[in-house]
């Protein structure tokens, strides 16, 4: 082939004190590719399009662009390089309009005068088939034209070299259609593209070319014609394992947790959640689905008691006593008191579940310091707790009394979910409990979710993957903008069933 | 391919973060430090003054440690930034930026005095001392619930307010002088009645003080560490999410912590005024209420490191006094070098926590 290559790197390596984030890694990408890099959470890829991008510098490695070696020491050098990174968590100016997000910070004479770099912005838009409204502010845009924005704004800079960091993570089915579309175009047109992702079918659908990483080291770079999904699966975690996972009736179901037209509106005054209601039985695992931010945070928040509410009731028939109580408007604590024993691993684990800076047994014991009435704190027990844990979920960890923040994001999801399912809960809460978690550690995490369901928990699963919401749940309810767009079995629902479900009412695209 | 020829535009060093250092390394770095600053100050007295730095440095350990009264002197000092710095620590711990302990002090200072000008004739020294106890410990509680009951219902920002705080204290100290001044006018007040300062301990007039201290620090080291209350104010500093989350009360554990935080600074209040100056004045607490940030911040808010760091600053000062006064120099010239010492040893902290991997370190690691 005589293909050009754009950017070449070799023997690439850094780390971070101990940790190795990248070992020799080498990769090409041609002009007029596209090229997945492929690993789980944590192998490093991140990392590596950080080099490439400027914000870090490697620790040894060479890389090279049009056959030229490069030096890429900061973001402004990368610039030169026509090297340009779309970031996960985009970096917009929020009241500023899209035009001016695009122009913010350019050294160009014409950066002024925005109706001439609109016309400008506007033929990229046509070139590559963006739909986008210019004048729109930041804030009031969705996920996808945020990140419509940030595409532009490298394109904009005369980037042709384009990194894509996991760029479907917030999008709808139907959206990442969009994006993909797009990103053929611009590959058509002779620009290199790197996208980095650990979702197998958009490998397979958009790729020339994968180049797959496992814990940080360079497994290798295969043709995408030339394979499939289970040879990169192999590739990525090492071994051949099963996608499985296993699903039981659930046994005798009972009402547990009842929830009666809850509405609820923000401090800002937007109505979150709208007359919700539904029902949670025993021994099953309830799936909530829905793009991120449609309300999930605050239903399950309502429910823990860190929420308040505007109207409804959360009634809780419990087990034991047969009795059913109104858990709104309650604190924690006091929902606790009442013998209602309600576990919710958050989705943000180190900003709500756990103190990052505390020692694990410090953190496994959030839940319990207050018990006893001296006022000393008893360690012991929380001790031996953490030593279970630690053993019986295999955390990887130098010993119970290192920082929870030295651990990796698979480990620490450990932990909490450890403390969370150590007080035998008869509702379990989870949201987004796998999210950045490798596939062995999304497994355990599964199997330790079903035990419960099997002992007759019932289990609330607040997750973004579709196939994995089918293939673990019993029932999938679909919000959409705060409000139930429907409720579907999961063991006969389709991923396109519960992606329209997920844009209905005009939530997402408008 | 260690080979290739390295670029010549390829930076000389460039920034890592460290994973963790041992103890010993870290504390090596941090003798490191001082030990340069001490040169680099040794150096500018040199250029400046032509004086040999032995000299200066001889004189300044004279001036902290020389004679057994200045040894006093010295704990004095040390004991009363230290009570100020653990007051500070709890608020700190919690990220609750109180910059009113200088208020928080001199109020407490104003409450005691207030006490034995007006209460001397009345009551007996043994009840006397008691009361003026519990006026200064709730003058400098008050003084920081204000702003905590502002910032746990409304989340209005403690530090302008916790600032403010202090102004009103310094005026409300400086009327208070003026209007019972002696002469009329003078804004001075004579010497507080000696049947309301702080019993001595034998002949020495400093143990009390010293002793007072060295239990609020080992009481303070107990109570972050083992004390359950101590556990809520980590949990809360660290995130307030996760707080609300395990059920803690938020704003009752501000309110609690910051008239902890305001006693201690009244206790500090009432050494300083009926303990060591036995008057009050506007400047009593002279700035120490902001240093003592700088000494909780610098022992990683532990109680224990903290007599270390007071003591660094204490004895920087006396020492950097002795200086100027030694060689002619006016006081400026102690601030520069306590500035350069506090710069070096808050500096080290980057090299703590980052390291410098440099250019051909780097190929030599590669190969």
């Amino acid at each position: 082939m005589s293909k050009q290559a754009a950017i070449e790197l070799k023997n690439i390596t850094k780390s971070f004190g101990k940790v190795v984030a990248n070992k020799d890694v080498c990769l090409t990408v041609y002009k007029g590719e596209i090229l997945s890099v492929l690993g789980e959470n944590g192998s490093g890829k991140t990392t590596l399009m950080n080099m490439i991008s400027g914000i870090y510098y490697p620790d040894s490695g060479h890389i090279y662009i049009d056959g030229k070696e490069a030096v890429i020491k900061s973001p402004k050098d990368a610039f030169d390089y026509k090297i340009g990174m779309i970031h996960q968590h985009f970096k917009l100016v929020d009241v500023f309009s899209a035009v001016e997000n695009i122009l913010i910070g350019l050294k160009d004479d014409n950066r002024y005068n925005i109706k001439a770099s609109s016309e400008k912005v506007k033929k990229i838009c046509e070139q590559y088939g963006f739909e986008l409204d210019l004048s729109k502010k930041i804030y009031e845009m969705s996920v996808s034209e945020k990140q419509t924005v940030e595409i532009i704004k490298v394109l904009y800079r005369g980037a042709d070299i384009l990194i894509l960091d996991e760029p479907t993570a917030v999008l709808t089915p139907q959206e990442t259609e969009k994006l993909f579309a797009v990103l053929r175009r611009m590959r058509d047109d002779g620009k290199a593209i790197i996208i980095i992702t650990h979702k197998l079918n958009e490998v397979m659908a958009l790729s020339d070319k994968v180049a797959v990483l496992r814990k940080g080291e360079y497994v290798g770079t295969v043709n995408t014609s030339e394979t499939d999904e289970n040879k990169l699966t192999e590739m990525m975690v090492g071994e051949k394992i099963s996608l499985n996972i296993t699903r039981t009736e659930p046994k005798d179901p009972v009402k547990r947790l009842e929830i009666k037209n809850i509405s609820c509106i923000n401090r800002e005054g937007v109505t979150v959640l709208k007359d919700i209601s539904f029902e949670v039985k025993s021994g099953e695992i309830y799936g909530i689905a829905g793009i991120a931010g449609s309300g999930q945070r605050e239903l399950l928040e309502s429910i823990a008691g860190l929420q308040k509410l505007n109207s409804g009731e959360i009634l809780y028939h419990n087990p034991q006593t047969n009795k059913t109580e109104n858990l709104r408007d309650k604190t924690p604590v006091q929902i606790r008191d009442l013998g209602v024993r309600l576990s919710f691993v958050p989705e943000d684990r180190l900003g709500m579940g756990l103190v990052g800076n505390m020692d694990i047994v410090d953190n496994i014991m959030l839940r319990s310091y207050k018990k006893g009435k001296s006022v000393f704190l008893e360690r012991k027990q929380p001790k031996d707790l953490a030593n279970k844990i630690i053993e019986d979920l295999g955390v990887v960890t130098p010993g119970a009394n290192t920082p929870i923040r030295r651990l990796s994001g698979g480990n620490v999801q450990k932990v909490l979910v450890g403390r969370e399912i150590a007080s035998s809960p008869t509702v379990l809460m989870a949201a987004y409990p796998v999210r950045g978690l490798d596939i062995n550690s999304s497994y355990l995490i599964y199997n330790l979710l079903n035990e419960q369901k099997e002992k007759g928990v019932a289990v609330i699963f607040v997750g973004e993957d579709l196939d994995v919401l089918l293939e673990l749940c019993d029932r999938i309810m679909v919000i959409s903008s705060g409000e139930i767009s429907g409720v579907l079995d999961a063991r006969t629902a389709t991923k396109e069933e519960i992606g329209l479900l997920m844009t209905k009412h005009g939530g997402g695209d408008k | 391919m260690a080979n290739i020829q390295k670029k010549t535009h390829e930076p000389l060093f460039h920034i890592a973060k460290r994973d963790s250092i041992p103890t010993l390394k870290a504390w090596l770095i941090r003798a490191a430090a001082i030990v340069i600053a001490l040169i680099v100050c040794g150096l500018l007295t040199m250029l400046l003054t032509g004086e040999n730095p032995i000299n200066v440095y001889a004189s300044m350990i004279e001036g902290a440690i020389g004679t057994e009264r200045r040894v006093w002197r010295l704990l004095q000092d040390l004991a009363i930034l230290l009570c100020i710095s653990l007051a500070v620590t709890p608020a700190f711990k919690m990220k609750f930026w109180n910059i009113g302990a200088e208020g928080q002090v001199l109020i407490g200072g104003l409450a005691a005095a207030a006490c034995s000008m007006f209460l001397t004739d009345s009551l007996p020294t043994a009840v006397l001392i008691p009361v003026m106890f519990i006026a200064s410990v709730l003058a400098g509680a008050i003084w920081a619930v204000i702003p905590a009951f502002f910032k746990a219902h409304w989340n209005t920002n403690e530090t302008p307010f916790t600032l403010m705080m202090n102004y009103i204290a310094i005026q409300l100290v400086s009327y208070y002088c003026f209007v019972y001044s002696v002469p009329k006018g003078s804004g001075k007040i004579p010497l507080l009645p000696k049947a309301s300062w702080l019993p001595t301990i034998g002949n020495n007039d400093y143990i009390l003080n010293i002793i007072i201290v060295a239990v609020i620090t080992f009481g303070m080291y107990i109570y972050l560490k083992y004390n359950k209350h101590g556990y809520e104010i980590s949990v809360v500093g660290e995130s307030e999410n996760t707080a609300k989350y395990i059920g803690i009360n938020v704003k009752k554990v501000i309110i609690r912590t910051l008239i902890l935080s305001g006693a201690i600074c009244g206790i500090a209040g009432l050494l300083l005024v009926n303990g060591t100056n036995h008057t009050i004045a506007s400047n009593t607490v002279d700035g120490r209420g902001f240093t003592a940030i700088m000494v909780s911040w610098l022992a990683k808010f532990n109680p224990i490191t903290m007599i270390l760091t007071a003591f660094i600053i204490v004895f920087l000062e006396k020492g950097a006094g002795e200086i100027s006064t030694m060689f002619g120099l006016n006081s400026s010239f102690s601030e520069i070098i306590t500035g350069i010492i506090i710069f070096f040893i808050i500096g080290c902290e980057f090299f703590i926590n980052y390291k410098l991997v440099f250019r051909s370190k780097k190929e030599a690691n590669s190969k």
